[in-house]
């Protein structure tokens, strides 16, 4: 379904991506777990495009990721939730889901403003509110939301626990498990370790841009030093 | 013994959002202490505060007994703080001594005079801080063109220019390889060594933090919640949860 | 009470166009971050080009339909600049596309003199609109109660567009995160290019509905654009509600400024302007931006050296040979170079703001006509001898740049830009309107030399003197501490703040001590030629300076002085002919497109690549 291989990816002159290889199996959800400045936002960025790799591939149902601009790769089904959720505050909810809006695809839920206030029923109640009346929370779910009205295939989430409230990360897994039951491929970049654990199939963990392990979340669970070594801090 | 830096009681609030909660601890002449957390827990916050780049709630600031509070980050320099960047700034259309004579001529106080030609003032002394990074056979380089580790040494020197009493570090090895790190690492601890200079640093490579700091404070969610030395933060149970669980109270949730 | 009410009537009907055209600006700027300056322009293409279809349409359909169908073509055209001039800079500095915005300008005025010839064009009047109609005893034409129909059903248009429609919603989304609307699949180039469509559309409608009240003619490009940018910077950039009681502000305070203080009506506009900017620095509705890196984009320039052997022994040959001009020059050669020294003189001093300080200055002609302002204004009202005009003069520009800079470097980026134009705007129209004093259009005559410097080829060594004098002593001042410093500002201010160096009081310094040569540029000018016009300060002499500083190349020290010299060169070849701005403005647009380091910057990097072949150079 979806594969990278060896890519590199530079900051300027930093080096964040080394050699960093992986594969996402179809209807599997992917853990891609590392601490806090290992790369794991640069690696979602790098595959939606916004950072070009230098060199390596990214294949996407065969076809190479690399060097398309990023409106051509949503459009062929893969869909980006970035990590500061950025959303438009000027705009309403429901305008927020009318800019992510793409046209059914095959093979992929073809969803409905309706069917995502089922999905997020906070989002329901505010959906004539602007983005940055929002909460933490909500505005997080409405990333997800107007990514999910693109109808992709395959979803990149950017950390989608990070700074918001136990009660919403608890939902976030529920909405997460959901989708992946609808059929769903997802790419999930987490430090959390036990919301991975809750929600994912397998993990790749990358330390300094590297991939350093990629397995089971049950394999790694047999496995503490390689959890203590990465994942500490 | 005054500390070189202090903080009492040091506090930030964002909107009715408390991001850093009386932060209060001492930097002691010759230390390299480190302080680490997850992200989001209030490290930029407190270094931003403690060099005037943002203004306290409340609590304050001193070096060497003085208060510092509310200076700007110019005032502060000047009495004898450097700092190096996250992110590097650096003045990309110089070479890379003219870099570090731009910071002396700062400190020699002749940013206002228009006679003399720059790239001859201060030559000697710039070029014996570039010996001390190990970038002297790069003086006359570009910067623009200076590998990652290079950059990050430059500033190194251009920090070192007005020979700080105390050199503030935010997240000094980010965006480098693990072996540029440990040089890095090691030639600030030699420079704390040899001059004297004492040291506090952000970082999130714990490999970093251990092997070099001498002394290791950790902050959550805005809070002091442990400080000691290498083995003490290592076996410290809070902390390994704050580590471990990512910052957020996921894990206590799944456990009730 | 009734005068008062058909006054604020005969406002809201003048504010009719400029909203439709600062709308259009507006859109564009939100979306793509392009300041057009060609946008007066198209406007000026609405108007001919509705003119011309009145003609051949019959009646009041065919008046009503030729506007429409004016907004229409001009949409058109304003999608061929987007994809021929645009497109290909759309990732180079903003200064690049300002510049190939310039380049457009001048190739539109020629096509019009070309295709409609140089006699202003009197509008028809709309049919079944002639006349007035009396409200509360005052005499209101006709068409300007349409107007006031048409503008709120324009802009209720406008509203539904950007508010209920995906497009509209797309476009808001795009004004904030234009790199998330990609990641979302939407096709940013397609949205600049429909974004820029309606954005001329609007101008070319603008243009076309204000034929009946005041023609077609070829100042309209230049004359709209103070008004306008007053109008969008007023509003906030971006924002149409902004744009559209900024237009309704300045329009009212207009009519009301004809009735009682016909002296001082530009003035006020930009009065408004800078007060509204010193209380809220991004418009009434705009929001903040985050500051660009004034231009400084791409490649890092490289280092600087004080001159070696080698070139100092080139310049000094090269000044020696100026030098013997007048054994072997005509005295036609002698006026000529006269002028070229002092172009070259005022394009090194906006060359040191804008390449060494990154301070982008769109209004740097106020500091050249302001220095011959005040020569001219000494010498004709209190009776100053020429040497003391001629030294008080650069003091006065560099005075007024300090108190200029000190208000505009309150801002950055596209502000800060606005600002500079505003300032320059406002000393031209004091200038202009201040008749009693500086002669206002008529200017000011008769302001010669002293005696000993009559001599065609005396004031010629004069001007050699201090034109190159001038430039060596900025070069020089490039080279020293401050000079450093300044750079340092503008490389990376974080560091540079961090490091001790007080950037805004460096950068200050720079602007006073800019506009203090560019002053002196000023002085040499006015002594000249005699006499000084309002026209020394316009916004076409401050673009000059830019184009040319931008052809010579940003990046480079001798930039400025060599744009001038090849600039004044062509243009003294081109005017022979009489289209000589269509040439020059496709030169322009292709130096931009083709070579975007200058004229200095390309033929360094050509010999860098010849060189780096037999070296082998690690850079």
């Amino acid at each position: 379904m979806f594969e990278v291989e060896k890519i590199n990816s530079f900051y300027g002159k930093a080096h964040v991506l080394r050699d960093l290889s992986f594969s996402v199996p179809h209807g599997k959800v992917v853990a891609l777990l590392g601490r806090n400045g290992a790369g794991k936002s640069t690696t979602m960025k790098s595959i939606i495009q916004l950072v070009r790799p230098a060199s390596g591939s990214v294949l996407f149902q065969g076809q190479q990721m690399i060097g398309l601009p990023p409106h051509k790769i949503a459009k062929l089904g893969l869909g980006y939730v970035p990590e500061e959720r950025r959303i438009f505050t000027d705009l309403t909810v429901s305008e927020n889901l009318m800019v992510g809006l793409q046209p059914p695809r095959d093979g992929a839920v073809t969803w409905t403003q309706d069917m995502l206030f089922d999905l997020f029923p906070n989002l329901a109640e505010r959906r004539n509110n602007r983005g940055k009346a929002l909460s933490g929370g909500e505005q997080q779910m409405l990333t997800i939301a107007r990514t999910l009205m693109g109808n992709p295939r395959f979803v990149l989430l950017d950390e989608p626990s990070e700074g918001v409230a136990p009660v919403i990360v608890e939902q976030m897994a529920q909405v997460i498990k959901q989708l992946k039951s609808e059929g769903l491929t997802i790419l999930l970049s987490e430090q959390n370790l036990h919301f991975a654990q809750a929600v994912a199939d397998l993990a790749v963990i990358i330390e300094g841009g590297a991939q350093v392990y990629f397995g089971t979340l049950q394999d790694l669970g047999a496995h503490p030093e390689i959890r203590d070594a990465y994942l500490a801090a | 013994m005054t500390a070189i830096l202090e903080t009492r009681g040091l506090t930030k609030v964002f909107g009715g959002v408390v991001a850093v909660k009386d932060v209060s601890f001492q930097l002691h002449k010759g230390e390299l202490l480190a302080l680490i957390g997850p992200n989001g827990a209030g490290k930029s916050t407190c270094f931003n505060m403690l060099m005037g780049q943002l203004p306290v709630t409340s609590g304050d600031v001193y070096l060497e007994g003085e208060r510092i509070t509310g200076l700007t980050p110019r005032q502060i320099w000047r009495k004898g703080v450097g700092r190096t960047f996250q992110i590097t700034a650096t003045y990309a259309s110089m070479t890379v001594i003219e870099n570090v004579q731009m910071a002396l001529m700062s400190h020699h106080g002749e940013i206002l005079r228009f006679l003399p030609f720059a790239t001859r003032m201060h030559r000697d002394e710039a070029l014996a801080l570039l010996d001390m990074v190990g970038m002297a056979n790069q003086a006359e380089r570009h910067s623009a063109v200076l590998a990652y580790g290079d950059l990050k040494r430059m500033e190194l020197a251009i920090a070192l220019a007005h020979t700080p009493k105390l050199l503030l570090m935010d997240e000094p090895t980010a965006g480098m390889a693990p072996k540029e790190r440990v040089a890095l690492m090691q030639l600030t601890a030699d420079i704390v060594r040899d001059r004297g200079v004492s040291v506090l640093f952000t970082e999130h490579d714990m490999d970093v933090v251990f092997a070099h700091s001498h002394r290791i404070m950790v902050l959550n969610r805005g809070e002091l919640i442990a400080e000691g030395n290498a083995e003490q933060i290592r076996n410290n149970p809070m902390v390994q949860d704050v580590y471990l669980g990512g910052g957020t109270v996921f894990a206590s949730e799944g456990a009730q | 009470m009734e005068f008062f009410v058909a006054q604020i009537l005969t406002g809201l009907a003048n504010a009719s166009s400029l909203f439709l055209v600062a709308c259009g600006l507006s859109l564009i700027f939100g979306v793509t971050r392009i300041v057009n300056f060609a946008h007066g322009s198209l406007y000026m293409l609405g108007a001919y080009i509705g003119y011309s279809l009145m003609q051949v349409l019959p009646g009041m359909i065919g008046f009503w339909g030729a506007i429409l169908l004016a907004g229409v073509i001009v949409g058109v055209i304003g999608v061929a600049i987007e994809m021929l001039v645009l497109r290909p800079v759309y990732r180079a500095p903003e200064l690049f596309q300002l510049v190939a915005t310039f380049g457009v300008i001048l190739v539109i005025q020629d096509l019009a003199l070309i295709i409609w010839g140089p006699e202003d064009l009197l509008g028809p009047r709309a049919p079944g609109l002639r006349g007035v109609v009396r409200i509360m005893g005052e005499p209101i034409p006709k068409y300007d109660i349409a107007l006031l129909v048409i503008t709120p059903l324009v802009a209720v248009a406008l509203w539904y567009l950007i508010t209920r429609t995906r497009v509209g919603v797309l476009v808001r989304a795009a004004t904030q995160d234009r790199e998330m609307v990609g990641a979302l699949g939407v096709n940013q180039a397609w949205l600049f290019t429909g974004v820029f469509a309606l954005g001329s559309a609007l101008a070319g409608l603008g243009g076309a509905l204000q034929l009946p009240k005041g023609g077609a003619d070829l100042m309209m490009d230049f004359n709209i654009l103070p008004p306008l940018f007053v109008v969008v910077v007023v509003g906030g950039m971006g924002s149409l509600p902004g744009a559209y009681l900024a237009a309704i502000i300045i329009s009212v305070l207009n009519v009301f400024g004809v009735a009682y203080m016909p002296q001082s009506t530009l003035v006020l506009m930009f009065v408004v302007m800078i007060v509204v900017l010193m209380i809220r620095p991004y418009g009434l509705f705009g929001r903040e931006e985050v500051a660009g890196e004034h231009g400084q984009a791409g490649e890092p320039e490289r280092p600087i050296k004080p001159a070696s052997d080698k070139i100092r022994l080139l310049v000094t040959a090269g000044i020696v040979i100026l030098a013997l001009l007048p054994l072997y020059g005509s005295s036609f050669a002698q006026v000529l170079t006269t002028d070229i020294l002092i172009f070259c003189l005022f394009a090194a001093s906006l060359h040191f703001l804008l390449g060494l300080g990154g301070m982008v200055s769109f209004g740097h002609a106020a500091y050249y006509g302001g220095g011959a302002y005040v020569a001219a204004l000494l010498v004709t009202h209190a009776g100053s001898p020429m040497e003391l005009a001629f030294i008080l003069a650069p003091l006065g520009a560099g005075l007024a740049a300090l108190v200029i800079g000190w208000v505009c470097l309150r801002l950055t980026g596209v502000y800060f830009a606005m600002l500079t134009l505003a300032f320059a705007q406002l000393l031209w129209s004091l200038v202009f309107q201040w008749g009693t004093v500086t002669g206002g259009d008529d200017g000011l005559i008769n302001i010669w030399p002293a005696e000993w410097l009559k001599d065609t080829t005396i004031y010629f060594y004069f001007a050699l003197f201090f034109a190159v004098g001038g430039i060596l002593v900025m070069r020089h001042v490039a080279h020293s501490p401050f000079g450093y410093a300044l750079r340092a500002a503008r490389d990376s201010e974080r560091q540079a703040e961090a490091t001790g160096i007080n950037t805004k009081q460096v950068q200050l310094l720079a602007f006073g001590f800019a506009g203090m040569m560019g002053g002196l540029a000023g002085a040499l000018f006015v002594f000249s030629k005699g006499s000084v016009f309002p026209n020394e300060l316009e916004i076409a002499r401050s673009f000059d300076a830019l184009i040319v500083v931008f052809l010579g190349g940003v990046k480079t020290l001798s930039g400025g002085v060599v744009g001038a010299g090849v600039f004044k060169a062509i243009e003294d070849v081109l005017t022979r002919f009489e289209y000589w701005r269509l040439i020059m403005g496709l030169l322009i647009i292709f130096v931009v497109i083709l070579a975007p380091d200058g004229i200095v910057g390309s033929l360094r990097k050509a010999a860098r690549r010849v060189g780096g072949l037999k070296a082998g150079g690690e850079e």
